[in-house]
């Protein structure tokens, strides 16, 4: 018999706990600033200014955000089914493979608005094929999948470079880089879009994927908790024996599980690819896949929380940038270093103030109710 | 700290109290909400030394609130603790243990791959060179052992013993600590009968040696059978205390429910019809090569309840699971309303759905119910594709709402709300769900294990009732029990299971507990079961 | 509304620098190896370093830490008036082409690749040649005959220093065998001195005597093992003949310092000029290195032997194949 907790609505949870370990982030990250001359204020300010205080740079900062809600939601899928998926980052790289790959052979020959669903299925199948096979591992042989993912990522590493260098690379160019695709393969900037409207606005990487990032969003989260397919992951997921009592294959839900999450890690493809660089390169995934795992965490595998993160992270990378840019002393180690601390904060240690945090909530929230009774 | 308030609302019956010496433990005035929840209200208590007082109440009625408090997992907002008449202030288990309080959990907290006496000795080595200390404990675990009659193997690993046993090391874990009060929280949960009754047997021994033992249970036949003294739970409140020698089952589980309470069940002969299930020397061998169900036959037929007896761990559960499709049969078989089901045709639990089978699962929260779900959506487990609550892409949410709202209003499921979280609602409103889940479909077979563990003694009059209503409506009913009362009240026909195997047959009417007691130990050494 | 914002916002950022009308505002925008990357960038920012000794002008600087950064730094150099911006290495090609057409009045260099704009200085370098001279240094030094090669990522760039090496050693030494080895196919492949000091073991236990890295940060642990085994490595990029001291033959030189200085001194001096630089031996852009580390270890006939092939490449007489031309090592 668990004695009944007392109530914690859900706000504190949800809101309360992630703010305030933010705050210790920012607080910890002031005092390493702080030790070597830098004003803390000021370099919050850079970093908000920097993230949010001119076209551009909302640009920027929304363009990092796409990609780190498609990682996130990746990861958010996975986690609803129990599992790890640590591989989101070589998903996303041969998401991108297959986009790079299908808009080489298409973009002579097919127009935009065919090349454009091609390309998005061509990244969601690739994304999932490359996270099918961990999770093949997992439900048919009991391959952990933590670890099956991890490899992965450094399978798909090699196998880009194998590819970038001596397959895909642009005759006689340096870097191990393809040709740049054809305009029907790019995918229009928003500063692009925003001009077809007579709207001015500085350019930016951010491209139409963050629209495709808003629909995943809905998508994802009608399919977790609208069908019938999410209902067995959850199931899955929050209690494997009586998945299988209600007749529900855990295995085949992990492979479905997997494949929904490589699909959109996948994604990240058409953002950097088809969006950003027209061109198939490498190491384009820079680490997305990474900290999508913090921002799932953070956002609760729910995909309102994970936009919220994902701004967070967007804005991190971005305003990180420029303070590194505005402030010499902050060096680009300096800017990993915050962000590592706000995912550390927020994801390893995002129980660390759940109890303190409840406990001073019910102590206020007791506080009210019987304010003269209130006392040791 | 506090003036004794005035008491608003004490109807309760007070024990006559000693005079010669103080209470062990009086408690007087504890109040505790968490939040909005007021979880104990002004509890007064007052426990005699050297007596077994028993706690009863329902599930959420406060008893192990008011029981952390003691034992310093809680501070109490208000109130205040006498230990032997000395007002003790405890924050902490330290302060507990040092007041002379020990107190023995529902799930025990020892370290499995450590011996008996070093999970004795946790927590309470004398110095950091632990040669010294375990001869030290080794020899006051003896001394223990022998004052207490407590036999237990000083160097066997704690995991590796019978749980009966494990109890046994708790207490004394507890005793070694110096305690002279001994909390016991719901014991018997986790004990077969007969390991029920040694326990009773030691906690008789260690009164007579003078501990003052509180016991808190829900199981009207414990406190009939070794108490004192007992005091009632209801709704955070102390509502009663009683002399045992001057009360009744009916009278506490009165007192406990609110209501009058029916604790047999009023059912008429069988009409039994043509057999729905027939079991042919069906056989499952588990991964280690053990035989959990070996050759196994029997028969039920439409419009009787066939009861299963047996010490847990004789092969009841896998039983169920393989009549529910979950296990693959090795071997035998078993014929469902003539089809055939064998080792070479493998079915899933989809599948006996489909044939109406429907299975409440033995451990509800282990595989019957998803705790994190809202209770709509648990009240659909495995009927989730039926066609009724899910088209071709999106499940129907109105539907599966309205569904529940309807299982819960015919279940009497409170609070009567389907988006509430399925852990938020007690044990038998849990089950309750699961029972209407399974039940509301007319199933030919029903499949019922364990129903009424962990239930309140008004939801199990309720559960009971609504088996028994199966029957009649001509259900073939497969009873899965460990309580001998439960299988007693509602089998027409009782089957022992031993060690995967059925060693007996007995007609309801001819089965009494000392019968079936033999029967369920008959071939086996005391104790077998668990460790198995 | 949003466009006075940004450009209220940038008057107030260049109100702040302390750029006055006399000198330039030079930037340079490492790559994502780090201007402590011991090898290219850090090339370059001693290069820069240098300038800013000489002249006192301070430069700005930013080091990108993924793909799409390369374009922002070099853009927000050119907003803030900065001019001339440098880039490093060929990743930033494709940034500074765009970047160069937005801001055609701010002059551009890139190091290590060509850009085809009039307000843009491409810096390239024969690596092939440079490479083909230790190569020599490396077979008429080696008794087994066979010498070895530790490249760091694989890519072309390496590929075609591996390919230089190989046909100095052949030229001198038909039958030389030469062991090639890549450290990996990451990024991590420039900063692995562990696996770096595994492949060059594995080579001297084949017989390898001298060992050539071009890896970056995982030279250093070739370099250490060769100290260890009581063999001979070549460095590569800047001069690290001091390193180990005795054990170190050579260094391939690749004047990245040279390139980078140039650009900020011809802006400075007015005599920048746009177009592509191919720095090979003619133009002292590549070399080997010989100084008070490694001087008893290069005898007269070496030295002979490689001044002659020097003059004969900077006079044509003797071309080196260029990997790069045909993705490929055929000579």
């Amino acid at each position: 018999m668990a004695a009944a907790p007392g109530k914690i609505p859900r706000w504190v949870d949800v809101a309360l706990i992630p703010l305030v370990n933010i705050a210790l982030a920012f607080l910890v990250s002031g005092v390493i600033l702080w030790t070597i001359d830098v004003n803390p204020l000021t370099a919050l300010e850079t970093i908000l200014f920097g993230a949010f205080g001119y076209d551009e740079a909302i640009g920027y900062t929304l363009y990092y955000t796409t990609n780190f809600v498609f990682t996130g939601l990746a990861v958010a899928v996975a986690f609803h089914a129990g599992l790890f998926n640590i591989g989101g980052e070589g998903q996303a790289y041969i998401g991108g493979l297959g986009v790079g790959l299908g808009i080489l052979l298409m973009d002579s020959s097919l127009p935009f608005l065919l090349i454009l669903p091609i390309s998005i299925l061509l990244s969601a199948a690739f994304g999932a094929a490359w996270a099918a096979i961990p999770a093949y591992l997992q439900a048919y042989r009991g391959s952990h999948i933590v670890i099956t993912t991890i490899m992965f990522n450094f399978i798909a590493s090699a196998l880009m470079v194998y590819l970038m260098v001596n397959v895909l690379i642009q005759p006689g160019s340096m870097s191990p880089e393809s040709r740049e695709f054809a305009p029907q393969g790019q995918l229009p900037f928003m500063h692009e879009v925003f001009g077809w409207f007579g709207l001015e606005v500085t350019r930016s990487p951010l491209n139409l994927s963050v629209v495709w990032a808003a629909i995943c969003c809905v998508l994802v989260w009608a399919f977790i908790w609208r069908t019938r397919w999410g209902y067995e992951i959850r199931t899955v997921g929050a209690n494997e024996t009586a998945g299988v009592y209600a007749g529900i294959d855990p295995r085949r839900v992990i492979v479905l599980a997997m494949c929904v999450s490589g699909a959109l890690a996948g994604f990240v493809g058409i953002n950097e690819v088809m969006g950003v660089h027209h061109r198939l390169l490498l190491n384009f995934t820079a680490g997305y896949g990474f900290t999508g795992i913090a921002v799932s965490l953070m956002g609760r595998n729910h995909p309102i929380g994970i936009v919220l993160a994902s701004l967070l992270f967007g804005m991190l990378y971005q305003g990180g940038a420029e303070l590194a840019f505005e402030e010499p002393k902050v060096t680009r180690e300096l800017v990993v270093t915050i962000q590592g601390l706000v995912i550390l904060f927020s994801g390893a240690l995002a129980y660390m103030m759940k109890r303190p945090i409840e406990r001073a909530y019910l102590r206020i929230a007791g506080g009210f109710q019987r304010p003269a009774e209130q006392e040791g | 700290m506090s003036d004794p308030r005035p008491r608003q609302q004490d109807g309760a019956d007070r024990p006559a109290s000693e005079a010669q010496s103080p209470p062990a433990i009086e408690l007087r005035d504890i109040d505790k909400s968490f939040g909005p929840v007021r979880a104990n209200k002004n509890v007064c208590l007052s426990v005699r030394p050297g007596a077994i007082h028993g706690i009863i109440g329902e599930n959420g009625a406060g008893k192990s609130t008011l029981m952390s408090i003691l034992y310093g997992f809680y501070e109490a907002d208000r109130g205040e603790i006498l230990i032997g008449g000395k007002q003790t202030r405890i924050r902490s288990s330290r302060d507990a243990i040092a007041a002379g309080i020990g107190m023995v959990h529902q799930h025990f907290m020892l370290v499995d791959n450590m011996s008996v006496v070093e999970n004795i000795m946790l927590g309470a080595e004398s110095g950091a060179i632990l040669t010294s200390s375990v001869a030290a404990a080794r020899a006051e675990l003896e001394r223990l052992e022998r004052d207490y009659n407590l036999d237990v193997d000083p160097d066997a690993l704690a995991g590796e013993l019978p749980v009966g046993q494990q109890q046994r090391v708790e207490i004394l874990k507890a005793l070694y600590r110096g305690a002279e009060i001994l909390i016991l929280d719901e014991p018997t949960g986790v004990l077969t009968p007969q390991e029920t009754e040694q326990l009773f047997r030691i906690l008789d021994s260690l009164r007579k040696q003078g501990v003052t033992i509180v016991l808190i249970t829900h199981k009207l036949r414990e406190i009939m059978a070794v108490t004192d003294d007992v005091s009632v739970m209801r709704g955070g409140e102390m509502i009663a205390h009683r002399s045992t020698a001057e009360t009744s089952k009916e009278e506490l589980a009165e007192l406990m429910v609110g209501r009058k309470v029916l604790l047999s069940i009023d059912k008429q002969a069988p009409q039994a019809g043509a057999t729905v299930l027939a079991v042919e020397d069906l056989s499952f061998v588990d991964r280690a090569g053990v035989p959990r169900v070996d050759k196994v036959s029997f028969a039920v037929r439409a419009g009787e309840i066939v009861g299963i007896a047996g010490v847990s761990g004789n092969g009841q559960s896998e039983l169920l699971e393989l009549l529910s499709g979950i296990k693959p049969i090795t071997s035998g078989g078993f014929s469902l309303m003539g089809e055939r089901f064998s080792a070479g045709r493998s079915l899933d639990p989809a599948a006996m759905r489909d044939l109406k089978v429907a299975h409440v699962p033995e451990d509800r929260l282990r595989s019957g119910l998803v705790r994190t779900f809202a209770a709509e959506e648990s009240a659909i487990l495995g009927y989730h594709r039926d066609p009724a609550y899910t088209g071709r892409i999106f499940m129907d949410r109105d539907a599966i709402q309205q569904d529940c709202a309807r299982k819960m209003a015919d279940f009497d499921v409170r609070p009567q709300n389907p988006n509430l979280k399925t852990a938020n609602f007690s044990g038998g409103n849990q089950q309750k769900l699961v029972l209407a889940r399974e039940i509301s479909r007319d199933p030919r077979l029903l499949l019922v294990g364990q129903p009424t563990r962990g239930v309140d003694i008004g939801a199990i009059e309720f559960i009971h009732r609504n088996i028994v209503s199966m029957r009649d409506a001509g259900s073939a009913v497969l009873l899965v029990s460990v309580e001998l009362d439960e299988i007693m009240s509602l089998s027409d026909r009782i089957l022992v299971m031993f060690e995967g195997r059925i060693v007996g047959e007995v007609p309801a009417h001819e089965a009494n507990e000392r019968l079936l007691g033999l029967m369920m130990a008959n071939a086996a050494p005391e104790r077998s079961g668990v460790a198995g | 509304m949003i466009r006075t914002f940004t450009a209220a916002a940038a008057a107030l950022l260049l109100s702040t620098s302390v750029a006055s009308a006399a000198e330039i505002d030079p930037a340079v925008v490492f790559d994502m190896g780090g201007k402590f990357d011991k090898s290219f960038n850090e090339g370059v920012f001693n290069g820069v370093e240098k300038f800013k000794k000489e002249t006192g002008i301070s430069y700005r600087e930013f080091e990108v830490t993924n793909e799409t950064q390369r374009e922002q730094a070099l853009r927000r150099m050119a907003q803030r008036g900065a001019d001339p911006v440098v880039g490093v290495g060929f990743a930033q090609a494709p940034a500074i082409e765009k970047v160069a057409k937005e801001f055609p009045d701010t002059r551009f260099a890139i190091i290590d690749a060509v850009v085809d704009l009039p307000n843009v200085r491409s810096v390239v370098f024969k690596e092939h040649e440079g490479s083909f001279l230790v190569g020599m240094i490396a077979a008429l030094k080696s008794e087994s005959g066979k010498v070895g090669f530790v490249g760091g990522m694989d890519i072309p760039l390496i590929r075609k220093f591996a390919c230089g090496y190989e046909q100095g050693a052949k030229h001198v030494n038909g039958s030389a065998e030469v062991l090639q080895n890549m450290t990996g196919t990451t990024p991590a492949a420039w900063n692995d001195p562990t696996r770096g000091s595994e492949l060059a073991k594995s080579q001297f236990g084949r017989g390898v005597d001298v060992v050539y890295a071009a890896a970056g940060g995982t030279g250093i642990g070739v370099y250490q093992t060769a100290k260890d085994s009581g063999k001979l490595a070549i460095g590569v990029d800047s001069n690290q003949n001091h390193l180990q001291p005795g054990t170190m033959l050579t260094s391939m030189l690749k004047r990245v310092d040279v390139a980078a200085y140039n650009a900020f001194k011809d802006a400075n001096d007015g005599n920048w000029s746009a177009g592509i630089q191919v720095l090979g031996l003619a133009e002292d852009g590549v070399g080997w290195a010989l100084d008070e580390n490694n001087k008893d270890l290069i005898s007269a006939d070496i030295m002979a032997a490689v001044e002659a092939a020097s003059a004969d490449i900077v006079a044509g007489k003797l071309s080196v194949h260029d990997y790069m031309s045909d993705n490929s090592c055929t000579y």
